[in-house]
């Protein structure tokens, strides 16, 4: 839980009066462009970075004065290494699962992650997304029931992020709350039941997906480059725009059956194709526009 | 296995799989002996120049330990963010620092018994020798110099540290009257010598293996005065991310 958590570098304040509560069996996605101030408010979690003012609690302790009793029960992967560059995997994991004393398996661990081939490499000879799994098999180590991820997917291939947001729905699953720190907004998508969008420090905005869209749903569908944009809205009755990718429109409103029934029959008769008819909007378009619009405020 | 146990068990895996602090722990020290035993170029006062190399190589080897190696993999480990993480973990801080500090002792054990027997083959012979304040005088120097190695490590970025490390390495080992004796160096070197850690490290180590040292006073007050303040230092301006 995290209650007008203010961190401030000299004259900077790299977060300013952030509130939010991450839950237990969620996974939290902290969202934000570079130098929101996610990692700044996730390292105040983690016990890392005091804070200039403001409260934070994690599992009910105070991530630095409960440090040592918060480090048996929190998993972490910073963004970045953390591993010695010459400690073999198989090493190196057994090492974090002796650290934490849970009797965890390390090969248990590295198979969930997927490197069993790897367990004799050094982490330097590992690829950067083998480095992500490895340094995620780290966090999971401390059997948590909270566990910070920052930036977790960066770098990593398919078969690798796919290995990670099974983990991660596991971890969450079992009842861990789980935070992540990510600029893969494709990823928070499939993985996150909350978004915490950061911008300059500050919360633009919170939710779940679901309520982040609410009153932002339009019908978006491709067809020819050109249409007449003008006869298509008076058709529909509402505002049609063409979007940046070409041969993309966007509908301000829902797709409902009346609405893809008048669509249909409008571009059948001008003898045009209708293709890829969503009727969301993308996390990524809401990400746009929650930070422009939090951009005006500020 | 114990935190503490598991850690140390990591460090000294380190050590061993790092050729590089395999080479300086070892290697010089040995390379060193045996060749300025073999070849008589050094103004070594002696008819055995392994009666005089043989303290000063095992001051050299506490020097390389405490200070270079444990400083170049903690300043990397630093730089890793690998310190950073393991803050995170329930080893904590102390047993970290704890786990090093016996890394260094394991480290410094092999190192005599390696030089001992090869002192002993090239006719090195301990006379009036006192093993507690050989033992003691270890026990200062590592303190000292892991010290310095921390400091350096705390305070400057990876590769920074990595060419200080080496480049006080080698200022230490030359006017240290390690492998030079002092009397040999210009007077405003030896003056400047004198107040080293090194050349204090050295100095009482000769008097616990052979006898015969002029300054044995000076050169305990000095080491004991680099074993406390370094390490204070190092606690104040150490920085671990």
């Amino acid at each position: 839980m995290v209650e007008n958590l203010v961190v401030r570098y000299g004259d900077i304040c790299a977060v300013n009066d952030v509130s939010f509560e991450a839950r237990c069996g969620q996974v939290t996605a902290i969202l934000g462009p570079n130098g929101a101030g996610k990692t700044s408010a996730i390292e105040v979690c983690e016990g890392f970075r005091q804070s200039s003012s403001g409260q934070v609690r994690v599992l009910g302790l105070h991530p630095i004065r409960d440090h040592d009793q918060l480090t048996k029960r929190m998993g972490v992967m910073l963004q970045g290494s953390g591993v010695y560059p010459s400690g073999r995997v198989k090493d190196v994991v057994k090492l974090f699962c002796d650290l934490y004393g849970k009797r965890c398996n390390a090969n248990e661990l590295i198979a969930l992650v997927g490197l069993e081939d790897r367990q004799q490499h050094t982490w330097k000879r590992l690829s950067g997304g083998e480095q992500q799994r490895m340094s995620l098999a780290l966090a999971l180590a401390a059997q948590p029931e909270v566990v910070f991820l920052d930036e977790p997917t960066s770098g990593v291939d398919v078969d690798g992020r796919l290995i990670i947001r099974q983990v991660i729905g596991k971890l969450a699953q079992n009842g861990c709350a789980v935070v992540m720190a990510t600029h893969e907004l494709a990823e928070a998508e499939k993985v996150a039941d909350q978004l915490v969008i950061f911008d300059h420090g500050h919360i633009a905005a919170a939710g779940t997906i679901t309520e982040l869209r609410h009153g932002h749903e339009y019908t978006r569908f491709t067809s020819d480059e050109g249409i007449d944009i003008a006869d298509l809205s008076r058709a529909l009755g509402c505002s049609v725009t063409a979007t940046t990718n070409t041969g993309e429109y966007n509908i301000e409103v829902l797709s409902t059956p009346a609405v893809i029934a008048v669509l249909s029959s409008w571009l059948h008769d001008q003898n045009l194709p209708l293709h890829n008819v969503t009727s969301l909007e993308s996390l990524e378009d809401m990400f746009s526009r929650i930070v422009a619009s939090s951009g005006r405020q500020n | 296995m114990s935190a503490l146990g598991a850690q140390l068990r990591a460090e000294l895996q380190l050590v061993s799989r790092n050729s590089e602090q395999l080479l300086l722990t070892l290697g010089i020290p040995i390379l060193l002996l045996v060749f300025f035993d073999l070849v008589d170029v050094l103004p070594t006062g002696t008819d055995e120049p392994a009666q005089f190399l043989l303290p000063g190589i095992l001051s050299l080897a506490v020097m390389s330990s405490a200070m270079v190696s444990l400083g170049i993999a903690t300043g990397f480990e630093r730089s890793y963010q690998v310190l950073k993480r393991l803050g995170a973990t329930p080893l904590g801080r102390r047993r970290l620092i704890l786990a090093k500090i016996i890394s260094v002792f394991c480290v410094e054990a092999i190192q005599v018994v390696v030089l001992l027997p090869i002192g002993l083959l090239l006719g090195w012979r301990p006379s009036n020798e006192t093993w507690p304040l050989a033992m003691f005088v270890v026990l200062l120097g590592t303190s000292a110099f892991a010290g310095i190695g921390l400091i350096l490590a705390g305070t400057l970025r990876g590769e920074i540290n990595l060419a200080a490390q080496n480049g006080l390495y080698l200022v230490l080992l030359l006017l240290g009257g390690i492998i030079v004796p002092m009397d040999e160096l210009p007077a405003p070197l030896r003056t400047i010598s004198h107040a080293l850690p090194s050349t204090a490290l050295a100095d009482v180590m000769r008097e616990a293996l052979t006898g015969g040292s002029s300054m044995l006073g000076t050169s305990l007050v000095v080491l004991l005065l680099w074993a406390i303040v370094a390490p204070l230092i190092a606690i104040r301006v150490f920085r671990w991310s």
